[in-house]
C-alpha cells in the first residue's frame, strides 16, 4: 500500500460523494425495509419521503464541513465491461470523531436486499479502515452492533475487531432483548494486520 | 409508600433558573481542570456565563422524552453543588446514560453524588419506566467507578486505550444497571413506610 493507490477505488465498487439529485430517490425506497434502517441506528425505523432524505443529506454535508468530525461516502458500484453504469449500493462514514484522542465511529450499509450478503460491505471496510487509519490518522476506530446482527459482528471480526463492551439486553427489538456490542481496533493492530496482506 | 423522588439523604434534585446553573457551571469548569476531565472526554474549554446560559435554555427546550436534567442541592444548607442527567435512547429501547458532575472539589467524597445517582436511578426506574440505565467513566477516576459500584453498576466492558491525557492512554469504562438489579437492590428501601 504506498501513495499511488487510490484511497476510494475498491475492486467492484468505489467511495463517492453524495448525489443530491439522484440518491434521495433511492433512499427513500430503502427506507421500507426496517432491516435497513435498523442497521443504521438506534431510532424509530419510519419511512421517509425523498425530500425528507434530501434535508438530511444537506445537514451532513453541512456537518462535514463546519465539525469536521464526519466523512461520509456513498457507495457505488464500478462500471465494469459489460456494464458502464454506476449504481447506488448504500452508504459508509467515520463518524463522531473525537481528534484530542484520536477516536472514530463507523458505520456501513447496504440498501437493496440482494445486494447484502455479497462481500460489498467487506469492500467498503477495507477501504473505510484504510481511510481512518492511512488518511485521518485515528487512533482506534469502534463500531456498535446489535448481537441480534451476527453478519455484521463476523464482518467486522474478519478484520480484527475484537469485542470490548457489551451493553446488555440494552436493545429492544420485535418484543425481544439484545446486548449492544462495541467492538473496537487499535491503528497498530490494522498495521500488524497490513504486514502480512 | 416512601416517595418523594427527589429528595435523598444527603441531597435533592432541582431545577434551577438558567442564570444561577449557568454562573456555577462556568465557574466549576474555570476553577478546577481535573472536574472538566473527570467529566468529558472532550478538550477541557473555557466558555463564559452567557455561552453557558444559552446552552442550558436549549437543553430546557428539548423534547423532555430524550432528556431530563437535575441540579444537585445539598440538604444541610441548601447549597447548589452539581448537576445529573439522563439522556438517550429512552424511546423507543427504554435505556438512557447518565451523566453526573459535583463542582467544587470540596465537595468531592462526601457521598452526595453517590445519594444523587441513587436519585437518577430511581427516578429513571421508577417514573421513566426504563429497562436499564448506562454510564460512561474514564479510567483515571477510581472516585467515580467506585462510587459507580455503590450505587449498583456492573461493569460492561472498557474501550481500550480510548482517552489520551497527559500523553497518556486511559480505557473508557462502560457499567450499566439493569431493571430487575435495581429492584432487586433497592425495592425494600423504596417501599418502605
Amino acid at each position: 500500500m504506498d501513495i499511488t493507490q487510490q484511497l476510494f477505488e475498491g475492486q467492484r465498487l468505489r467511495l463517492a460523494p453524495i448525489d443530491h439529485e439522484k440518491d434521495p430517490e433511492i433512499a427513500a425506497r430503502w427506507t421500507y425495509d426496517p432491516a435497513y434502517l435498523r442497521s443504521l441506528g438506534l431510532g424509530a425505523a419510519r419511512p421517509l419521503t425523498a425530500a425528507q432524505i434530501k434535508k438530511k443529506y444537506e445537514a451532513l454535508e453541512k456537518q462535514m464541513e463546519e465539525s469536521r468530525d464526519l466523512f461520509h461516502f456513498a457507495l457505488r458500484t464500478r462500471p465494469t465491461d459489460e456494464s458502464q453504469e454506476s449504481r447506488l449500493l448504500g452508504f459508509a462514514s467515520v463518524t463522531w470523531i473525537e481528534w484530542p484522542h484520536g477516536n472514530g465511529y463507523l458505520q456501513i450499509a447496504i440498501g437493496e436486499r440482494q445486494d447484502r450478503g455479497k462481500g460489498y460491505g467487506s469492500e467498503a471496510l477495507r477501504l473505510l479502515l484504510r481511510y481512518g487509519f492511512a488518511e485521518l490518522n485515528l487512533f482506534r476506530l469502534s463500531v456498535v452492533i446489535g448481537s441480534e446482527n451476527q453478519a455484521a459482528l463476523h464482518l467486522f471480526q474478519k478484520f480484527g475487531f475484537v469485542e470490548e463492551v457489551r451493553r446488555r439486553k440494552a436493545l429492544l427489538r420485535d418484543g425481544q432483548t439484545y446486548d449492544l456490542v462495541h467492538l473496537g481496533l487499535l491503528s497498530q493492530e490494522w498495521m500488524e494486520g497490513q504486514s502480512h496482506v | 409508600m416512601y416517595n418523594n423522588l427527589f429528595e435523598g439523604e444527603l441531597v435533592r434534585l432541582t431545577a434551577e433558573e438558567p442564570e444561577a446553573m449557568a454562573k456555577a457551571y462556568s465557574a466549576w469548569a474555570a476553577a478546577d481542570s481535573e472536574y472538566q476531565r473527570m467529566l468529558d472526554t472532550s478538550a477541557a474549554s473555557l466558555f463564559s456565563v452567557k455561552k453557558w446560559k444559552e446552552w442550558l435554555e436549549k437543553d430546557l427546550e428539548k423534547d423532555p422524552s430524550t432528556f431530563y436534567g437535575f441540579c444537585i442541592r445539598t440538604l444541610a444548607d441548601d447549597r447548589l453543588i452539581g448537576f445529573v442527567g439522563l439522556d438517550g435512547n429512552v424511546v423507543p429501547h427504554g435505556e438512557a446514560f447518565v451523566g453526573i458532575g459535583i463542582g467544587d472539589r470540596k465537595d468531592w467524597s462526601r457521598g452526595y453524588g453517590t445519594d444523587a445517582m441513587r436519585l437518577a436511578l430511581r427516578y429513571a426506574f421508577m417514573e421513566l419506566n426504563l429497562r436499564r440505565v448506562s454510564l460512561n467513566a474514564f479510567e483515571y477516576n477510581p472516585r467515580g467507578l467506585r462510587s459507580y459500584e455503590k450505587a449498583g453498576f456492573r461493569h460492561e466492558g472498557r474501550q481500550r486505550q480510548y482517552l489520551k491525557r497527559d500523553g497518556k492512554r486511559w480505557d473508557l469504562v462502560y457499567m450499566g444497571i439493569l431493571r430487575e438489579e435495581w429492584m432487586e437492590m433497592y425495592q425494600n428501601e423504596y417501599t418502605r413506610t
